[in-house]
């Protein structure tokens, strides 16, 4: 059990002051501005919008520059920011057809409708540091080629889902999807909720969940079958309109992931599908949600679920980090308390071994 | 005007159209078309402008089952023109004076002296420099379109 302390007030405000002196840095360095974090670091922007998961880059980068550059603390801060302000309503479901797409590819499909565009990717960077961006530079503008922005994008997975090659989305119910912010966390979770969970799951977590399903711990053979992120256009319909207009367009990542499946005795062979979708440009994000997706629908495809990512109450439990990073670095604070009694506790214990020892060795001397 | 919620199918009304445009305009270019648009008849704030949150919907595979993908920040505002029209904006992010400008311009919107002046002077702009952002970015794009080679099918095999 926690036991509060007192006092410390005059040691903490200079603590804080330190801090503010620590963020400013050297004095002699020009103070980094809050449109140079989001149009220069722009994917830790993405990061903490959407683990924060809260959409606006402004915020985001603020909380960047306030917590310098800790983004789990900053991911935190805009989640406390969040629960200020009031809840409008919900937004019509994204159409992520209606993408304009900076990038879109297929590792599936060679020939997708609309074509594989590379976007702005390190995919294909070979990793080497770069010295000459360690000084300021006329940078020139990126090429371009025509384009066509009136036709949308096709799903690679609709294509494949009308040959019956891969299962259908699920539906829509009448049910409007649980909200995690105003209902609690119960098990067993609805696909909906844990897709929620996912979303604003740290990405190291999923990352490294996702990596063991490919390694062996609950293998379910994926395949990109698509990511997209370009700007999407949100539809909301305000109470006092009672139609719907869109109130902004923003920047999202999607993942598809195409997943082998034998079929059960309900479900012919075909291939099932995980899905990962983030704020910003957050390609690994996305493909670690869409694994742990997938492997998380064990139970329901009847899969034997033996392993830590096919665990829902492991997974969903422990993906989020402000909760995860408060518990572990509560310890920090002052347990004198706690720790006395523990203190006590063991003096006892170890007062009555040697006692008993003592009595051991006077009998075996008596003896 | 017929309600709509889905303006993917129905043909948006002017009214929709116009919020849609205005909500998506970076907040300094509206201020400045607005300002440059000289006198407008007077207002009152029936809703003075207000931050809050929606719950932005993804879809499961795209195309499913809506679950909550995580909040934006949105501000709304209202206002009501000295004739009594009333005039709704809600926008993505933190901009109070684009809300307050977006409200007003809808209510003008009831008026038809002023129609042709705001289509042409503030919301044909937008949307032509809109279609002029998305056209850039569909183009730099477009330059990265990749045809890969499959060395097993190139080899005949």
């Amino acid at each position: 059990m926690y036991v509060a302390v007192k006092g410390g007030e005059t040691a903490i405000a200079h603590s804080l002051d330190l801090l503010a002196d620590k963020r400013r840095g050297d004095r002699g360095v020009a103070e980094v501005s809050l449109d140079q974090i989001d149009q220069q670091l722009g994917l830790a922007v993405d990061r903490v919008m959407t683990e924060g998961s809260c959409y606006d880059r402004a915020l985001a980068a603020l909380a960047i520059k306030q917590a310098r550059g800790d983004l789990v603390e900053a991911i935190f801060l805009l989640r406390a920011y969040r629960t200020t302000l009031p809840r409008f309503g919900d937004t019509e479901p994204l159409d992520t057809s209606r993408m304009v797409a900076e990038r879109r590819i297929s590792s599936t499909f060679k020939d997708v409708p609309g074509g594989q565009v590379l976007g702005p990717t390190y995919d294909y960077t070979h990793r080497l540091l770069d010295f000459s961006l360690a000084a300021a530079a006329e940078r020139p503008e990126a090429q371009t080629a025509p384009a066509d922005t009136a036709t949308s994008l096709p799903r690679v997975g609709d294509i494949l889902e009308r040959e019956g090659m891969l299962e259908s989305a699920p539906a829509a119910t009448a049910d409007e999807a649980q909200d995690l912010t105003r209902q609690p966390l119960v098990f067993p979770a609805a696909r909906p909720v844990r897709l929620q969970n996912l979303a604003r799951g740290d990405e190291g977590f999923l990352l490294a969940l996702g990596y063991s399903t490919q390694r062996g711990y609950g293998n379910n053979h994926p395949f990109v079958g698509e990511i997209r992120f370009g700007s999407v256009p949100v539809s909301f319909v305000p109470e006092e309109l009672g139609f719907a207009i869109e109130i902004a367009e923003i920047d999202l990542t999607e993942c598809d992931m195409v997943n082998q499946f034998a079929g059960s005795h309900d479900v012919p062979p075909q291939f099932t599908r995980g899905y990962g979708l983030a704020f910003g440009h957050a390609e690994r994000k996305a493909m670690a949600m869409a694994l742990v997706d997938r492997a998380l629908r064990a139970e329901e495809l009847s899969e034997a679920a033996t392993s830590p990512a096919q665990d829902e109450e492991f997974v969903l439990a422990h993906s989020d980090n402000v909760e995860a990073s408060g518990f572990v670095q509560h310890l920090k604070l002052p347990h004198y308390v706690d720790f006395q009694s523990e203190l006590v506790v063991v003096r006892a214990l170890r007062a009555e071994v040697e006692a008993r020892n003592q009595e051991a060795a006077l009998s075996r001397a008596a003896e | 005007m017929s309600p709509s919620t889905d303006p993917g199918t129905d043909p948006p009304t002017r009214r929709q159209r116009w919020l849609s445009v205005l909500a998506k305009a970076p907040a300094p270019r509206l201020e400045a078309l607005w300002d440059g648009l000289g006198p407008v008849p007077a207002y009152t704030l029936l809703r003075r402008p207000e931050i809050g949150l929606v719950m932005v919907q993804g879809r499961i595979s795209g195309s499913g089952a809506p679950f909550c993908a995580g909040e934006m920040t949105v501000t709304r505002a209202a206002v009501r023109l000295q004739g009594g029209q009333i005039g709704i904006g809600y926008v993505g992010g933190r901009h109070p004076r684009q809300a307050e400008i977006v409200a007003t311009i809808d209510a003008l919107g009831h008026l038809p002296e002023w129609h042709e002046e705001v289509e042409a002077k503030i919301v044909t702009p937008l949307a032509t420099e809109m279609e002029a952002r998305h056209r850039l970015a569909a183009a730099k794009a477009a330059a990265t379109k990749v045809d890969f080679f499959t060395v097993a099918r190139e080899a005949g095999t």
